[in-house]
């Protein structure tokens, strides 16, 4: 397969070998799950259930709200103790609605018998149905509902499958673990993928840095030749959607456009997994794997664990050697900070890594020296040196000018940076202020727009007043004129 | 700093992750790929060319103290940094290896107070320091600054001794007429003034072997056209730049001289001869490569490359002075700012005029 390339990119280390090593462990049960009903890109999903009422694993306990939502479901047995704000793990810190259950030890699935279909009776509208009904979303971190993706790839023509298996973050290892166990599992997800789509074939990218991994996904998909696995060179960030299709493709998915809108669309091998679960034996989104690693943990390695644990629960498990410097969810190039471990793991985790303090190092920052690394590491073109000066300057107009909309906030200038400048940050609060201030505007708009509304009612009111008036007289004085006449008749 | 949007961001964001470089280790890099040139200056010059070079060391490491001092800004962090340094040394490279020492006084302190900090300080000079110094040097004293001595090799007998090196340092150089000459450059051009081609005069004055190793008369740390490419290729090989500059500037000059030299060998020098003769090597991987004064992007690398070329050549081929590197650059300069606003890098998913990429163009024909 002829390979193309992507701009810029960096060699970030990998930290794979910390908690690639061991199998995947199960995580024991914890007692309490907090489970938040918005996972997901979207709107939040309604809570179906009550505190009090005793729940099984698998089943509903928010519906979707719409196709741009996703359903929530029970990660195991137990009673619902409580519904309310809880911290998410977002940027923000803000809560969201959580689902509390405390679990009674028994892990008892709704329909103890899973039923096995094939997949491949299926229609494309059946698969993204049950797709939805057990609340898929991206497990790379994105968490886009994967059924709208399905759906929007069947109704959309799209020519290109591709499969991100590409793991470019530091750390992170979940789906390294996963094609080099469940090989054959993420493969037939694939596969229903491609038959729901209605293509001919689709290609799974790996990474070089994941040789087992390859050879595993390679050998379970040496009987589907329409299934290719392909071996990419580890840059970061390899794994980001748009770097990736220009990567395999040579095309460049336009400014302002959707893959999907040009033919092409790119799911994750654990979203893979999921899928092969839920259509295959119609088992609902309710665990994943999780990397915990990072120079705080001791015991670093891949977990199976049910979504709503603890973070906390993370770290009871595997040990940590010292306070940790920095929480982070997701790699350590785009993810998030959290602010503490009492943050439940959602559908998109794809790893807790605990920094510890010589890990992040001390990080003086330096004026810019103009030396051009950010220029040259970016892979979208931009120029970050010059885009922050624009955002430090708060002239948001010239940032957009540079490209702040294009940036994909990968982190990559700011991780060759000599003068340790938090480009990204700086990149992100921006982006952050504009959309604060597109809701502004959108509501100062919405208040003229009643404002005016309500001037163009009472003008019309006023109007209609005057013109009842005015019939109102016309009546009288023609009832008059009538009147006269009658009298001149009858006199 | 005041207006930082930073302290109103709720969170820190990522990358938690960090390539480990630093303003200093680039710096420091750039002094380890600058240091056999410079050792064998101060073997072919001497104490002489010690001294200055310690004199111009200190001189701008004081500019840049004052001016921080001035400015108000934190002595340790920004002179520890190395980039005061590597001014200054750079400077004392480009100095006549026996100039007296008010010389590397006045240049050092002109090249961080007058080049740099009135700027802001790191970052923000519009000029190479270094060689806004040595222009300002060139023209206030052009006697002191074209007094070039041919190598007494420290190992010699005919190197001057410590004590004479201060002497000479401090006190001017004895029998100067005696040991000082015009370099190769300069006499090339006296010849050609008076109506002498090249094939005339350089014979006898110019050895193209002597020329490269720099077992000749020049500036401190100028002449050694191989070792400055060493030093080159190291700075090339741990990214500290990219090819773009160096490329595009040598490569402009070669061209520019070989097909000059080929229509008029009497009236133009050749490709070998612009390429070891003064300060060409060391301009092209370390003066015009300076982060903070050339462009960031690489086309606007490679225009500013071939446009430090040509101006090199130009210079010396046509204008006043013999050698042409520091003014080149200097213009080259000026310049950087249109050049990294006009010539921005393409943004992925658009045109080069920043419109999204055509509906024709998404299937990839
Ligand atoms: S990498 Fe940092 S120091 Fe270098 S140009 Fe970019 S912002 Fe400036
Ligand atoms: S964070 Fe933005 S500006 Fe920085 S390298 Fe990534 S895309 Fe480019």
């Amino acid at each position: 397969m002829k390979l193309f390339r992507f701009r810029g990119g960096v060699h970030p280390h990998g930290h794979k070998l910390l908690s690639n090593q061991q199998e995947i462990d199960v995580l024991p049960l914890p007692r309490r799950l907090y489970v938040p009903v918005q996972q997901h890109i979207g709107v939040p999903a309604q809570p179906v259930v009550v505190p009090g009422q005793k729940v099984l694993k698998g089943e509903l306990i928010a519906a979707a709200q719409g196709t741009l939502s996703a359903a929530v479901h029970a990660p195991t047995s137990g009673t619902v103790v409580e519904i309310g704000p809880f911290t998410a793990p977002h940027p923000s810190g803000l809560p969201v609605t959580t689902i509390i259950i405390d679990s009674d030890g028994e892990d008892r699935w709704c329909d103890e018998q899973a039923h096995n279909t094939d997949p491949f009776s299926l229609t494309p509208q059946e698969i993204s149905d049950r797709v939805a009904a057990a609340g898929i979303v991206g497990m790379g971190g994105a968490t886009f509902p994967s059924a709208l993706k399905l759906h929007l790839g069947h109704k959309q023509r799209v020519h290109t499958l591709i499969i991100n298996g590409g793991e470019c973050e530091p750390y992170l290892t979940c789906d390294d673990r996963l094609m080099r166990e469940s090989a054959d599992t993420v493969i037939d997800g694939v596969r229903i993928m491609v038959h729901a789509i209605g293509l001919e074939g689709a290609s799974i990218a790996i990474e070089d840095n994941k040789p087992q991994a390859y050879a595993a996904m390679r050998s379970a998909a040496e009987p589907y030749p329409e299934i290719r696995v392909v071996r990419v060179p580890s840059l970061y960030p390899m794994g980001s959607e748009k770097q990736m299709i220009q990567f395999l493709t040579g095309i460049e998915v336009p400014a302002g456009t959707r893959s999907a809108e040009i033919g092409l669309l790119v799911h994750n091998v654990a979203t893979a997994h999921a899928i092969h679960e839920a259509v295959r034996f119609a088992r609902p989104l309710v665990s994943r794997v999780v990397t915990v690693s990072g120079g705080a943990v001791r015991n670093k390695r891949n977990l199976q664990v049910p979504i709503g644990t603890l973070v906390q629960e993370l770290f009871d498990y595997c040990g940590l050697v010292e306070n940790p410097a920095r929480l982070i969810m997701g790699g350590p190039m785009m993810g998030q900070v959290i602010p503490h471990t009492r943050v439940p793991v959602v559908k998109g985790t794809s790893g807790i890594i605990a920094l510890s303090q010589r890990e992040l190092g001390e990080m003086q920052t330096m004026p810019c020296i103009r030396c051009g690394r950010c220029v040259g590491a970016c892979p979208v073109g931009l120029m970050p040196l010059e885009l922050m000066a624009r955002v430090r300057a708060a002239d948001f107009d010239g940032a957009i000018d540079y490209g702040l909309h294009d940036c994909i906030s990968c982190g990559s200038c700011a991780y060759v940076c000599p003068s340790h400048l938090p480009l990204t940050q700086f990149f992100n609060f921006a982006k952050g202020e504009l959309v604060t201030r597109d809701v502004e505007k959108r509501k100062n708009d919405y208040t003229r727009k009643l404002a005016a509304d309500r001037q163009a009612r009472l003008q019309r009111e006023a109007e209609e007043k005057k013109r009842a008036a005015a019939e109102r007289k016309a009546a009288r004085a023609a009832a008059k004129a009538a009147k006269a006449t009658e009298q001149e008749t009858q006199a | 700093m005041s207006s930082n949007p930073m302290t109103t961001a709720p969170l820190i964001s990522g990358p938690h992750a960090h390539s480990e470089e630093s303003v200093a280790k680039v710096m420091a890099t750039v002094m380890v790929a600058l240091l056999p040139a410079t050792l064998f200056g101060f073997w072919a010059y001497g104490w002489p060319a010690i001294f200055l070079f310690t004199i111009t060391l200190l001189s701008t490491l004081a500019g840049e103290a004052i001016g921080l001092q001035l400015a108000g800004k934190p002595q340790r962090l920004f002179l520890l940094d190395g980039s005061a340094i590597l001014t200054g040394w750079l400077l004392a490279l480009s100095l006549p290896p026996w100039a007296p020492w008010w010389v590397g006084v006045v240049g050092g302190l002109l090249a961080t107070l007058i080049g740099k900090q009135i700027f802001g300080g790191i970052g923000q000079n519009l000029f190479n320091p270094a060689m806004l110094a040595r222009v300002a040097l060139l023209i206030s004293f052009p006697v002191e600054m074209t007094q070039w001595v041919g190598p007494h090799p420290i190992t010699t007998a005919a190197a001057p001794g410590f004590l004479d090196g201060l002497a000479i340092t401090f006190s001017g150089i004895p029998n100067v007429d005696s040991v000082t000459g015009a370099s190769i450059l300069g006499h090339a051009k006296t010849e050609l003034t008076r109506g002498i081609g090249l094939t005339s005069s350089l014979p006898g004055h110019y050895d193209a072997t002597a020329f490269s190793l720099g077992t000749v008369a020049g500036s401190m740390g100028e002449t050694s056209g191989v070792l400055l490419l060493l030093g080159g290729i190291v700075l090339l090989m741990r990214k500290v730049i990219t090819w773009h500059i160096p490329v595009a500037m040598l490569g402009s000059v070669i061209l520019l001289s070989a097909i000059f030299h080929h229509v008029n060998p009497e009236r133009f020098a050749d490709p070998l001869f612009h390429l070891m003769a003064g300060g060409m090597m060391l301009g092209a991987f370390f003066i015009a490569t300076d982060m903070v004064t050339s462009p960031t992007g690489r086309i606007g690398q490679l225009v500013f490359g071939i446009g430090c070329g040509v101006l090199v050549w130009v210079i010396r081929t046509f204008g006043a002075f013999p050698e042409g590197v520091a003014f080149a650059v200097l213009l080259m300069n000026a310049a950087t700012p249109l050049i990294d606003h006009y010539l921005r890098p393409r943004i992925y998913g658009r045109r080069r005029d920043g419109r999204p990429l055509e509906l024709a163009e998404r299937k990839e024909s």
